[in-house]
């Protein structure tokens, strides 16, 4: 691995498959009565939030607690620039107090990158979002969720997604967790399709190892899972379709739709849904919507992320009281 | 009396010849030329450098008055004669907005006063470059800077109707209005090129035909009114087709590409490094291509820097909180040489043509742009094209150093430059 995780696409498949294979170690941990691992005792990370996002900050905040790391919560919302401090002070202050990760979700497309390779900080960048560039922790946590639920918990350590079909729905231009699942995904050998109205699709996606069709039910025969996006109502506002309503109607997945799935293919979500939008609450409450299991993974997921970026090659379960702990590594 | 000899320079790239400058002007060009008295003379051994005429840039940003801290008329005009500039356009997107005939001939004062290259002044084509209303083109013209070039340089002139009447209103006194050529809807929160890398990188994009569309309109509206339009900073493949069509028609419309435009493209995006935010973007590798067959075949009439110094925190950021422009003045000619020269699509005479007569004729500047002759003012470039080199930034005598070619290697190297005879560069120093 890295140094950095920042885009999906840096990561190779044995890469993405130790994530998944050490995020189902950590799985087994949130059974155990005490949910805690001493592995990152001592270390430091920071969880710098330039836009609010209530669900991905306390996700990474219960990933970094289990492996006992200390956690600090910076929210620096706003513009850098209207805040009148830079993203370089920021990153010079949190240096100075020793952080040994940053946990960045920003605005700004390309932000954790500048932010790795800038030299502002020595410890490792994770990027929890930026603008409309990636989310890596999010595309990682659906291939978990899906080698979970298609593949299954233990047949599928070690395995990646080979063959399996994959359908990403709703508004690609914005999304970075469809750019994240994209190279992440092709990665492992699915086969991905996205879907949307043209106007959400960004000119230049013929380049991305994917299909794209315009047509929802065309698709919805072949698919195993199917990962509805969320998509502002705002977006009608500027023309990229003319109603919620028309929207819901050609674009959102409804109790029909789900019907005409495969029996083994599942409904996907990020969070937060939109019901009634691109989801139906037949749909979002069906028993075969993975979205409350996504942010049970999610935690996992990132505890997998954290641990392999901060604590090196030992194993993160030990077999005995789990008092291993690395004091001295290098970052 | 002064005189400078300058031996065995290859005028325009020709056979070594002699040149003698008297005062302000060339008194001589032949071979073995003397100086008429030792006495004040100064020879200058050229071995086979290239001699130009002083270079013309039409898109300068000087940024005096309101933000010194990047750069000033001083400090532009001392980069200027580096890069073998002896005169400059200033553009009006300063604060306050040159819109009126004070703010113009304040910056035709300070040009004066630096005495390293001659500033003229570009006049707001609106007030406050808002658009809506017409800046007092007459007043700017008729002040002591003679404004001739109006431009809303940094924003486009987008209503159809301003712009006719823009483009009506200078005829009056052979002016032309150089648009910025940007469709402001088409390019809302727009940060790079609109293509391939834009979709993997999720940078909002910026795409060709936002400034196709205003190009395509802008040369059918000066046809209309018989007036002339000149474009600044084409970008695309599809703006040379645009322009190359109005010209086939016989239209007054010139154009000019930025030096960036003709080496770089989007593919250096992906390191999100600011210092390659631009406005227009960088384009592709197909751009590229068209930008430098266009500027051979005479499309596009001639290379503009739009010198746009930032301060070191305006570049030193996020990619979406980053100014948009590069410096260029200190390394225009070497990038010409690499893309243009070296490449073999011109010569040193086509260079003469695109950096210093057609940018001086479309400003319609006096005694820029002149043929290196007897008789002609002494306005000349002496260029090392042997020298190769890497741009260091820290040697440049702009105040900014947001320049997109730090540590690259590019060749040939302004030796002399001379204003009206006197040397304001001499080995690459400024003097």
């Amino acid at each position: 691995m890295k140094r950095h995780l920042i885009s999906a696409a840096d990561l190779t498949r044995d890469d993405a498959v130790l994530i998944l294979d050490t995020a189902e170690e950590m799985a087994r941990v949130a059974d155990r009565p005490i949910k805690k691992l001493p592995t990152l005792r001592g270390r430091t990370v920071v969880n710098l939030f330039f836009e609010d996002s209530t669900r991905t900050r306390i996700s990474f905040e219960a990933a970094a607690k289990r492996l006992s790391a200390d956690v600090i919560n910076f929210s620096a919302k706003g513009s850098s620039v209207s805040k009148g401090e830079s993203l370089k002070d920021t990153a010079l202050t949190l240096e100075a107090m020793g952080a040994d990760a940053v946990v960045i979700r920003h605005h700004d497309s390309g932000a954790p990158h500048r932010l790795a390779t800038s030299g502002w900080i020595g410890g490792s960048v994770v990027n929890a979002g930026d603008g409309t560039h990636e989310h890596p922790t999010q595309a990682l946590l659906d291939a978990f969720t899906m080698r979970r639920r298609l593949v299954g918990v233990d047949a599928g350590l070690g395995h990646d997604l080979a063959g399996r079909r994959i359908t990403i729905v709703g508004d690609i231009l914005h999304s970075r967790v469809a750019r994240s699942n994209v190279h992440l995904l092709h990665t492992l050998g699915a086969e991905v399709t996205l879907v949307a109205p043209p106007t959400l699709v960004p000119i230049g996606v013929e380049r991305w190892p994917c299909e794209v069709s315009y047509d929802l039910d065309a698709v919805l025969a072949k698919s195993d899972a199917v990962m509805m996006l969320r998509v502002q109502r705002e977006r009608m506002n500027a023309a990229f379709f003319p109603t919620e309503r028309e929207y819901a109607r050609r674009y959102g997945l409804n109790g029909d739709r789900m019907a005409r799935m495969p029996e083994h293919a599942i409904v996907m979500h990020p969070g937060p849904m939109n019901r009634g939008m691109e989801i139906t609450a037949e749909v979002a409450d069906s028993p075969r919507c993975t979205a409350v299991e996504q942010v049970a993974n999610g935690v996992s997921i990132r505890m997998a992320v954290l641990y392999l970026l901060l604590g090196g090659n030992e194993p993160a379960v030990t077999a005995g009281n789990g008092t291993s702990t690395r004091t001295e590594e290098s970052k | 009396m002064g005189q400078i000899l300058i031996r065995g320079a290859k005028i325009l790239g020709g056979e070594p010849q002699d040149v003698l400058i008297t005062d302000e002007t060339i008194t001589a060009v032949g071979t073995d030329l003397t100086v008429s008295s030792a006495e004040g003379a100064q020879v200058i051994e050229a071995d086979g450098k290239i001699l130009l005429p002083g270079l013309v840039d039409l898109h300068t940003h000087l940024r005096e008055p309101g933000r010194e801290d990047s750069e000033t008329v001083l400090t532009g005009t001392k980069a200027a004669a580096v890069g073998g500039f002896t005169a400059v356009h200033a553009m009006a997107n300063t604060f306050p907005v040159a819109d009126t005939a004070g703010v113009v001939e304040q910056v035709w004062r300070l040009g004066k006063e630096s005495g390293y290259c001659d500033v003229q002044p570009v006049g707001a084509v609106t007030v406050g470059l808002e658009g809506k209303k017409l800046a007092e083109l007459g007043a700017m013209h008729d002040s002591a800077a003679g404004v001739r070039v109006f431009s809303d340089d940094g924003k486009c002139v987008d209503d159809a109707v301003i712009m006719r009447r823009a483009l009506e209103y200078v005829k009056a006194f052979d002016g032309v209005v150089a648009q910025h050529a940007q469709e402001p809807r088409l390019t809302e929160g727009a940060q790079m090129n609109e293509g391939i890398v834009s979709a993997e990188l999720g940078l909002g994009g910026w795409p060709a035909v936002a400034e196709e569309s205003i190009i395509a309109r802008d040369v059918l509206l000066a046809a209309h009114v018989g007036s002339r339009v000149h474009i600044c900073h084409l970008s695309t493949a599809g703006s040379v087709e645009i322009v190359r069509w109005a010209k086939s028609k016989g239209w007054n419309v010139t154009a000019e590409v930025t030096p960036h435009h003709l080496l770089l493209t989007d593919e250096l995006v992906r390191s999100y490094n600011p210092v390659y935010k631009v406005n227009p973007p960088l384009r592709t590798e197909a751009d590229v291509m068209a930008l430098r067959e266009a500027l051979a075949d005479g499309t596009i009439d001639c290379v503009a820097t739009d010198h746009a110094p930032h301060p070191h925190e305006d570049k030193d950021c996020e990619w979406g909180a980053a100014a948009m422009g590069m410096v260029g003045l200190e390394t225009a000619l070497s990038v010409v040489q690499h893309t243009m020269v070296d490449s073999g699509l011109l010569d040193w005479a086509g260079v003469a043509d695109r950096m210093s007569f057609r940018p001086a004729h479309i400003g319609r500047l006096e005694g820029h742009g002149r043929p290196v002759s007897a008789g002609e003012p002494a306005n000349l470039t002496l260029l090392d094209s042997a020298y190769r080199g890497e741009v260091d930034p820290a040697h440049f005598a702009s105040r900014s150093r947001n320049t997109p070619y730090e540590g690259r290697e590019l060749p040939g190297r302004v030796t002399h430059t001379f204003l009206r005879g006197r040397a304001t560069v001499v080995d690459g120093k400024l003097a």
